[in-house]
């Protein structure tokens, strides 16, 4: 392989970018996930009191709130707040002023734990809270997350499953590249096993080739996918900014890369080992 | 000892290379295996080395029926072999050193074992201090000793050769002739095909004469003549 470096580079380069699309993606995927676990903790659930409830009844469920594991905070507005607030930032001062009496109820707004932040915990408090005697409506947007999560969780099997496809792909150019490799080197062969070599022994340098090639092509995929994520970390940082998120991109996790290349390797040597077995068998001196 | 019993190789192209062939080789011989081309000597050959396998009768290697070595087997039972070819079959990419060595690296010989050998082998060829060339390097005459160096590196008790003078002048074939006949003289079975009856009429050995894939003539210890 090292007489034809360009044709080895060549090799390493297809298996660099059949690996750096899924893991790319995978990525991409991991940070969607980091980030929306950031957005669920802005997500405060609000239950409005029934406007008949005794003016106490707000600080006392708050109180009960505060007391579950799965709340972390619960502030009590009360109607009078509200009504304070929403003059102020709403500019319908003068509108408020016609109706006779207040129209808004006692809130509690309450901060989830952030264990409790799953769309199924989510679930589970806010039916709590709904149950709760006096409590009206309890709002929380939770059915976009949802949503999110369901179609980041389709997002993670389309890219196992291109993954996989992929890995297949390298198995493939290894094995074909071996095979051609194989060809070339037909008269050594010959020679090898004329002077007693097994077949494993013929095998065992294709091996090390495929083996070599999955090591180049994962560490190609690497550099691929970190200067990708370097490109993209300025202009994902300024969105984030935008929406007045701390958010960062968080690049490719050490035990990932090492994983990646592990799995290059293990493809490579596949690969060489399918197609010199196969063909190092259909060599015989003659 | 080998031994042939009532041989016959059929090529799948149709072509009957042998008829009937039928003798005995002993330990310690050294024997010409003569006749125009075509006649059978290199069949034999492969039939010894198990490159081919014989269509009926059988062949006998050591007291070991060869027709009873499965394919796996024929790994090991090569390394016990030493073969010479016309052509040389030698490695362009790596120096003669590496060629030499290659049936110990097979067999898994320790390194320094093996550095030790293949001197002693291209010494016995004439070739020591050309470890480091390649074979391209070297004459014809030059690489055919290197064929027969790694030949015997591995001390195999049975040495077999298809032309191994086939492109030599006479000068030079005499000169591998006299090699071969040296590692028979400590006592290295030798069996050598060649069409070269000038040479063969300098050399001091058995012959056994074939023509179209049957034994005409069996000088010293015949065994018998086809029917």
């Amino acid at each position: 392989m090292l007489q034809h470096p360009l044709a080895t580079f060549m090799t390493m380069a297809v298996i660099a970018v059949a690996l750096a699309l899924p893991l790319f993606f995978n990525v991409f995927l991991q940070n969607a996930r980091s980030a929306t676990a950031n957005w669920n903790q802005v997500f405060d659930i609000s239950a409005y009191l029934d406007k008949q409830a005794a003016g106490t009844r707000a600080q006392a469920l708050a109180k009960q709130l505060r007391a579950r594991a799965d709340v972390t905070a619960v502030r009590v507005i009360t109607a009078a707040e509200a009504l304070t607030q929403f003059r102020s930032a709403s500019g319908f001062g003068t509108a408020l002023d016609a109706l006779s009496d207040n129209p808004l109820p006692d809130t509690l707004v309450i901060t989830p734990a952030r264990a409790a932040s799953t769309p199924d915990g989510m679930e589970k408090l806010e039916r709590a809270i709904a149950a709760a005697p006096d409590v009206q409506t309890v709002q929380v947007d939770t059915e976009w997350v949802k949503r999110l999560y369901a179609l980041l969780d389709i997002l993670r099997r389309v890219i196992w499953f291109a993954g996989a496809l992929l890995g297949l792909g390298v198995v493939l150019v290894v094995g074909n590249t071996i095979r051609l490799d194989i060809l070339n080197r037909r008269a050594e062969i010959e020679v090898m096993k004329l002077v007693g070599a097994t077949d494993g022994f013929a095998r065992r340098p294709f091996l090390y080739t495929g083996i070599w090639y999955g090591l180049g092509g994962g560490l190609l995929a690497l550099v691929v996918v970190v200067v990708a994520t370097g490109l993209l970390a300025k202009p994902v940082g300024y969105l984030a900014g935008l929406y007045g998120s701390q958010f960062h991109l968080g690049g490719l996790s050490f035990g990932l890369g090492a994983g990646v290349v592990g799995l290059s390797m293990a493809l490579g040597w596949l690969g060489s080992w399918l197609a010199a077995t196969q063909h190092i068998k259909a060599i015989e001196p003659t | 000892m080998i031994r042939f019993d009532q041989v016959h190789k059929r090529y799948p192209n149709g072509r009957e290379a042998l008829s009937g062939v039928s003798f005995i080789i002993e330990d310690h011989e050294m024997t010409f295996l003569t006749g125009h081309s075509g006649a059978g000597k290199s069949s034999i050959l492969k039939l010894i080395a198990l490159i081919e396998r014989p269509t009926r009768g059988q062949v006998f290697i050591g007291n070991q029926n060869t027709a009873s070595i499965k394919p796996r087997g024929i790994p090991q039972f090569r390394r016990q072999l030493g073969v010479v070819f016309q052509d040389h079959k030698l490695l362009h990419d790596r120096p003669i050193a590496d060629n030499v060595a290659l049936p110990l690296i097979i067999a898994g010989v320790p390194r320094r074992e093996i550095d030790k050998r293949v001197r002693a082998a291209l010494d016995q060829v004439g070739l020591l201090g050309k470890e480091k060339s390649g074979p391209l390097e070297l004459s014809t005459g030059e690489q055919q000793r290197v064929g027969i160096a790694r030949a015997v590196v591995g001390k195999p008790k049975l040495l077999i050769a298809d032309e191994p003078t086939g492109n030599l002048d006479p000068d030079l074939a005499l000169e591998i002739m006299r090699l071969f006949k040296r590692f028979n003289d400590v006592g290295v079975t030798v069996i050598i095909a060649t069409h070269d009856v000038h040479l063969i009429d300098r050399c001091d050995a058995r012959r056994i004469a074939l023509s179209d894939g049957r034994v005409t003539a069996s000088a010293d210890t015949l065994v018998g003549t086809p029917a």
